[in-house]
């Protein structure tokens, strides 16, 4: 049995402690969280042994590994105290909010031997599965342009009273959303070594960006957009897709289905013909011992099990993988402001719309 | 319980196939009088019960079936609760405790409790759970409501936390205050029937994804088939087209096969698509009915 403690029963706290709790092979020991009333909650009718501190929570309990879903700003320094312990970490998205931690705690990983995951579950949902196993077999042929879009109902109103709305807690579409599509980006296409155009957007939050808009240079010369918005109520949940053309064909990935259209050349690799085929989540889907929300949960959480036990310090979503999007995301961040390079010239065109419009 | 439950998934932007298709019929479905057609259609086919969300835009559906009674004489609603997208997304926007409040009543001991952020106790949680369903259950006032369910988002998390009790404590509630039968959506079968006995419910009504690929059965289509053959519950099938990845009789012959199968629950935009799945369900039904052991051994 792996013995677990969580840190953090927010939404993705509490989802973690169902799915630990219900593996066959892990034995959920105790929990950490600052609020009152849902520990006591817990401890009530369920016997978890509840803590309000987190450096007491390791300190007083024989644990193997840690799950922590704290707000962003809060992982580096976590996660420190657990690897220093030597326990092994399955950490919330975004890893960390400033690469230099992140460097460290990976060097630090890899020093203890610990095994590391970050919580990027799209890199468990079949069909995106699926898109990175065609991409990666070479059916597209030589990579042109890769887009990533996610878009959601999380900010619909000018106020906001959590840390997601507050730049300095990690808030804002950057990095506590735009991080899966990035890091889509990178599962399928590999880190991208410069970014460029970058457009950080506020629809109604105050203090952070509701949208964020950018390019992304590839070191083979293709070209990838961003396109993010969680301020989108047209949407009744997040929803993101990913899209790749290549010198043979193009294909479009979501949460339900793999698009692929190959032309003629691309058709060679096994089990592949040309024009459209589409795979469904139905059949893309492995099944897991227990369901809530969406099997890529259970999935990720089973992964961390495997690695823990197999040793494997390697393995998707690690966090020298999830270190390539936070990198991605502080790209993007140091563009924040500075503007659209502008032609020194009077334009042409502009003078003649004036004229039409004056 | 009536052996074909009309859904609602297809009138609220909801396909586990397709984005493009949900989004298609979030517009098709955007005024009333649009849904209000469709599930005329199934009335008209003989399906008088809708297994709905409790959406805000399902308040206006029963507002429509509050002014026209006498059109409707026998319709039932079995409404599923919470729609949990509500809640996530409040969670997200205010975080958790602003989010309970804000579904709760704003007077009360309880409000004002969870205000001054003090821990809640074992009868709180009860009292909370029961104002949380009666929010729920407004818009139904004065409609037929005879089972209520709580969706698999709440039951499974419940079940996963371990925190079973709630789960009699909704049951209870169900009973007492609107003479209902609580019923119990979930991706995880056999994990909740074990539960449910725990619990001492019996013969509980329990929804769960039933089809030949064994879509989202969690515990897997054995553990499935073998709990609907041996176990004491009423079972309705649900995704019996795993979004339709399965042709229509080759689904159905699957779910009809198995007579302790009680009822079905399917959603459709069109009166053709809605008379033939009502069509092949009274089909095989019938076929059935008659001579019992071939059916089976061919099944």
């Amino acid at each position: 049995m792996i013995r677990i403690g969580l840190a953090g029963l927010g939404k993705m706290g509490l989802s973690h402690l169902a799915i630990f709790k219900t593996h066959p092979e892990v034995e959920v020991v105790a929990a950490c969280d600052p609020s009152a009333y849902l520990t006591d909650a817990l401890a009530r009718f369920t016997g978890l042994k509840c803590y309000s501190d987190f450096e007491r929570m390791l300190a007083q309990e024989a644990l193997d590994a840690v799950v922590i879903s704290t707000p962003s700003r809060l992982h580096a320094a976590m996660v420190e105290q657990a690897l220093t312990r030597g326990l092994h970490v399955f950490c919330e998205k975004p890893f960390v909010l400033d690469v230099r931690d992140g460097e460290r705690l990976v060097e630090l990983a890899d020093a203890n031997e610990r095994v590391t995951q970050v919580g990027y579950h799209l890199r468990f949902v079949g069909a995106f599965q699926e898109a990175a196993r065609v991409f990666a077999c070479g059916a597209l042929g030589k990579l042109h342009h890769v887009r990533a879009e996610a878009y959601g109902p999380v900010v619909l109103r000018a106020k906001g009273a959590t840390w997601r709305a507050a730049k300095s807690e990690g808030g804002g579409a950057l990095y506590d959303y735009a991080c899966h599509a990035i890091d889509l980006m990178n599962f399928l296409a590999g880190p991208p070594d410069s970014v460029g155009g970058a457009a950080l957007e506020s629809l109604f939050s105050r203090d952070v960006e509701d949208a964020v808009y950018c390019t992304l240079y590839y070191p083979g010369g293709a070209t990838g957009q961003l396109s993010v918005n969680w301020s989108d109520e047209s949407f009744r949940k997040m929803s993101t897709k990913i899209s790749a053309w290549g010198a043979n064909g193009r294909l479009v990935a979501d949460r339900q289905e793999c698009q692929l259209y190959l032309r003629e050349a691309g058709m060679t690799q096994a089990g592949m013909r040309p024009g459209w085929s589409v795979r469904y989540t139905t059949e893309l889907t492995d099944e897991v011992w227990y369901y809530l929300r969406g099997e890529e949960y259970s999935a990720q959480v089973n992964y961390f099990v495997r690695s823990i036990q197999q040793g494997r310090t390697n393995g998707t979503n690690s966090f020298r993988s999830a270190l390539e999007a936070d990198r991605v995301a502080a790209l993007i961040s140091a563009q924040r402001g500075a503007g659209p390079a502008r032609d020194p010239r009077p334009s042409q065109a502009k003078s003649r719309w004036a004229r039409i419009f004056s | 319980m009536d052996r074909v439950l009309f859904g609602d998934n297809q009138f609220f932007g909801v396909n586990h196939m397709s984005e493009e298709k949900a989004r298609a019929q979030a517009m098709r479905f955007q005024e009333l009088p649009a849904i209000v057609e469709v599930l005329d259609a199934a009335y008209q086919e003989g399906i008088r019960t809708f297994m709905c969300t409790t959406h805000e835009r399902v308040g206006e559906l029963c507002d429509h079936f509050r002014a026209h009674r006498e059109r409707y004489p026998d319709y039932v609603f079995y409404p599923c609760m919470p729609y949990a997208h509500k809640y996530a997304n409040a969670v997200t926007e205010v975080g958790m405790l602003e989010a309970l409040r804000k579904f709760l009543p704003d007077e009360g001991a309880l409000g004002a409790m969870l205000k001054a952020g003090m821990a809640v106790a074992s009868k709180d949680v009860r009292a909370i759970l029961q104002l949380l369903v009666d929010a729920e259950m407004k818009m139904f006032h004065g409609l037929a409501t005879p089972v209520i369910f709580v969706q698999n988002v709440v039951t499974d998390l419940l079940l996963g936390l371990g925190m079973k009790q709630a789960l009699g404590y909704f049951a209870e509630h169900v009973r007492e205050r609107y003479g209902a039968e609580p019923g119990f959506i979930t991706m995880n079968l056999p994990r909740l029937l074990d539960v449910l006995d725990e619990l001492g419910i019996d013969n509980p009504i329990v929804c769960a994804n039933i089809n030949k690929i064994g879509f989202r059965m969690c515990g897997g289509i054995e553990a499935y088939e073998k709990a609907i053959a041996t176990r004491r519950f009423r079972p309705i099938a649900m995704s019996v087209l795993a979004s339709g990845a399965i042709a229509p009789r080759e689904a159905l012959e699957y779910v009809c096969g198995q007579p302790e199968i009680q009822s079905i629950v399917f959603g459709a935009s069109s009166r053709a698509n809605i008379r033939h799945t009502k069509a092949l369900i009274d089909e095989l039904d019938a076929q059935r009915a008659r001579p019992r052991r071939p059916q089976l051994a061919a099944a």
